[in-house]
């Protein structure tokens, strides 16, 4: 169990008091952040990323991803008690959640959907305690054709299993790569795409496209919809939790059900947002009470959270053990890792062990003190929200261009972030999913290096990517997911004209 | 959206999102090409070390090229929809009253700097869209403010961008 004495190892480094007040102040931001509309999990973390340039990495890693399981939580709240999904993946709780409030069980559906939520979580964590290491351990055989391989396998499967148009999804993706190339080029020191301005030679960070894109992109949409917050309040106090916590049990299955979909959705880059409406729509079919949904079952609402949670947390398997982010936070995340001079990828199992298990044990400690966090302290987050939108949408964008600007202190980024936002508003509604977007523009220079790297072993030839058994697996794989919606339709196609 | 029995002028679609999805495609295309022009300009092929400057990059443009040519091609086939448009007058007006004074603001941040410009911005905003009293929205614009400044230039020792005119040198930050 050597898993163990690592994990034990990581509450070690976890329980100092500097760490346990970052874990606490970090949930509480992460709960305000995911309760704002407009600032998020993926760009919350982007905006406070810069004050954690002079942590050690350790403590930075611990809040940041805190605010990101705060911001899980939060999310459901203003779903609930507003009707107001505050970030995507709780769109699907919102079915349930709010005509539960509307009958005056808030409390209920507030218990219920934190619980599951941290139930979700809990199970992908102790997944990542375990699983983790080994496909690190796996991933320090690869060499550069087989993280090309894995790269374009995270390509693929967002073309593969994106709902939207493929053409969108791919045009999406390959702006990313575009993004990325501009500035020096890493290996020949030349400069690409600049076309003379020498501002651009730093090319153009992720940070600022998630601060913009997410950030200014979902205010301009919240104000299109005219917002006006009217919530239902919510009486909790320790009678309901007993109760509902009394109640839960019932739906096991669910919890079981959701939690295998959301860390599937969550490893493969799938991510929040689908698995819960993925889990929801599963329960509603599995579940006697299928025909109650949306008229406030509370398995509708324990279904969507548990998977979002547990895809959430999952997200950060594949960012530790290969250095590929399963989700946008996860990027951002992954971004703080550079800043910190750690570098991605399986070696960090080997040579960051405080890092890495510190990391694992605070998401279970993160995700208790979370659970507290929200169950008591409902009514102030909830009081947010009745500030006035005139009021939030300066402040939120004033904090937008602070964030855009500390990242390198560079004004021109303020400008930069202004455009994303815009880009980020036409993408929304025009159905270009942001996601490939960002992590393109994360992991372009990475791909491009291993891609060269494999590129000069072969001298040329792209059939190192088919080389041997490994790579040609995952590279055949992520054709098979690229061409699927192809199969697919031919072969509803088939059937059509069968009958 | 809501839509009355009788749609005002402001109800009405201002702009198809077909024809944004057509602009939209277009700007990627144009993108691409860009791209593929760089590339190629670089070097998109095999050079003595290897792979040259543009050898990835030049696929890059090549696909999102492509993927324009693709949306293209199915909002041009889709035909003429019945849709709710890319956004009503209304809507693009609620917009506008939120971009517009968000570029002046950041207009104001380059040269008086962030703490002056975002006093100004929220104090302004709320007076304007929220019609509060204006010594309330001073009052909270400069709170936000003041605030900020403890928590990044006292605390955790992050400058904030003073502007090119530098108003509060005074201060000694």
């Amino acid at each position: 169990m050597l898993e163990l004495s690592a994990l034990f190892h990581g509450f070690a480094v976890v329980l100092s008091p500097y760490n346990l007040v970052l874990m606490m102040v970090g949930i509480v931001l992460g709960v305000i952040i995911g309760v704002l509309p407009g600032l998020g999990g993926a760009n919350g973390v982007a905006i406070l990323l810069p004050l954690t340039f002079t942590m050690p990495p350790t403590s930075a890693i611990i809040m940041l991803s805190c605010i990101y399981w705060g911001a899980l939580f939060g999310g459901a709240i203003t779903s609930i008690l507003f009707n107001i999904p505050g970030e995507p993946w709780s769109v699907a709780t919102t079915f349930d959640g709010y005509p539960l409030a509307q009958q005056g069980r808030a409390g209920e559906a507030l218990t219920a959907s934190f619980t599951s939520s941290f139930v979700g979580a809990l199970v992908a964590v102790i997944m990542i305690t375990f699983l983790a290491p080994l496909v690190a351990g796996f991933a320090l055989k690869f060499g550069p054709p087989e993280f090309f391989a894995v790269y374009l396998l995270t390509f693929c499967s967002f073309i593969g299993m994106g709902k939207g148009s493929a053409f969108k999804t791919l045009a999406s993706m390959m702006l990313g790569f575009a993004l990325a190339a501009v500035g020096m080029d890493n290996v020949t020191g030349k400069l690409r795409l600049i076309f003379g301005f020498t501002d651009l030679m730093r090319g153009f960070d992720f940070l600022i496209a998630v601060i913009g894109l997410f950030g200014i992109g979902e205010i301009l949409l919240s104000m299109e919809e005219g917002l006006s917050f009217t919530g239902k309040s919510a009486k909790m106090n320790m009678k309901v939790v007993l109760e509902t916590w009394k109640k839960l049990p019932r739906y096991w299955m669910t919890s079981v059900r959701s939690s295998l979909i959301g860390i599937w959705m969550g490893i493969t880059p799938g991510g929040a947002t689908p698995a819960s409406f993925m889990s929801y729509g599963v329960a509603k079919r599995m579940s006697p009470n299928g025909k109650n949904f949306g008229k406030g079952e509370l398995e509708g609402v324990i279904a969507p959270e548990t998977a979002a949670h547990a895809a959430g947390t999952s997200a950060l398997l594949p960012m530790l053990a290969l250095g590929i982010p399963g989700s946008p936070t996860a990027a951002v995340l992954l971004g703080g890792l550079l800043i910190w001079g750690l570098q991605p990828g399986p070696l960090l199992f080997v040579e960051q062990k405080d890092f890495v298990w510190g990391l694992i044990a605070s998401m279970y400690l993160g995700n208790i003190a979370g659970l507290i966090v929200v169950l008591t302290c409902v009514p102030f987050f909830a009081a947010i929200l009745r500030v006035p939108f005139s009021i939030i949408a300066p402040i939120i964008i004033v904090i937008c261009a602070i964030g855009a600007y500390t990242v390198h202190g560079a004004m021109l980024d303020i400008w930069f972030m202004m455009m994303f936002g815009v880009v980020g508003y036409a993408f929304k509604k025009l159905d270009y999913p942001l996601a490939p977007l960002v992590l393109a523009l994360v992991l372009g220079d990475r791909a491009e290096d291993s891609f060269r790297q494999s590129m000069l072993i072969s001298q040329g030839s792209p059939a190192i990517f088919m080389s041997n058994w490994l790579v040609g697996g995952i590279t055949s794989l992520a054709i098979v997911l690229l061409v699927w919606p192809l199969v697919s339709r031919g072969l509803a196609m088939l059937r059509a004209r069968a009958t | 959206m809501s839509q009355q029995d009788q749609p005002a002028a402001d109800q009405r679609p201002a702009i198809a999102t077909r024809t944004m999805d057509i602009v939209v495609a277009l700007v990627i295309l144009v993108l691409g090409a860009i791209v593929v022009y760089d590339s190629h300009r670089l070097g998109s092929s095999w050079g003595d070390d290897g792979p040259q400057s543009g050898y990835f990059p030049f696929y890059i443009g090549i696909l999102l090229c492509l993927s324009s040519v693709g949306t293209l091609i199915q909002t041009l086939r889709a035909g003429v929809a019945p849709d709710e448009g890319f956004a009503t007058r209304e809507q693009l007006k609620l917009v506008l009253t939120v971009l517009v004074p968000a570029l002046v603001y950041v207009l104001c941040v380059q040269y008086v700097g962030i703490y002056l410009a975002s006093a100004a911005y929220i104090a302004v905003f709320m007076v304007w869209l929220g019609k509060y009293p204006w010594w309330k929205s001073l009052a909270i614009g400069i709170g936000v403010t003041v605030s900020l400044f403890f928590m990044f230039e006292v605390w955790f020792k992050v400058p904030l961008f003073k502007g090119t005119l530098d108003p509060l040198s005074f201060l000694g930050y």
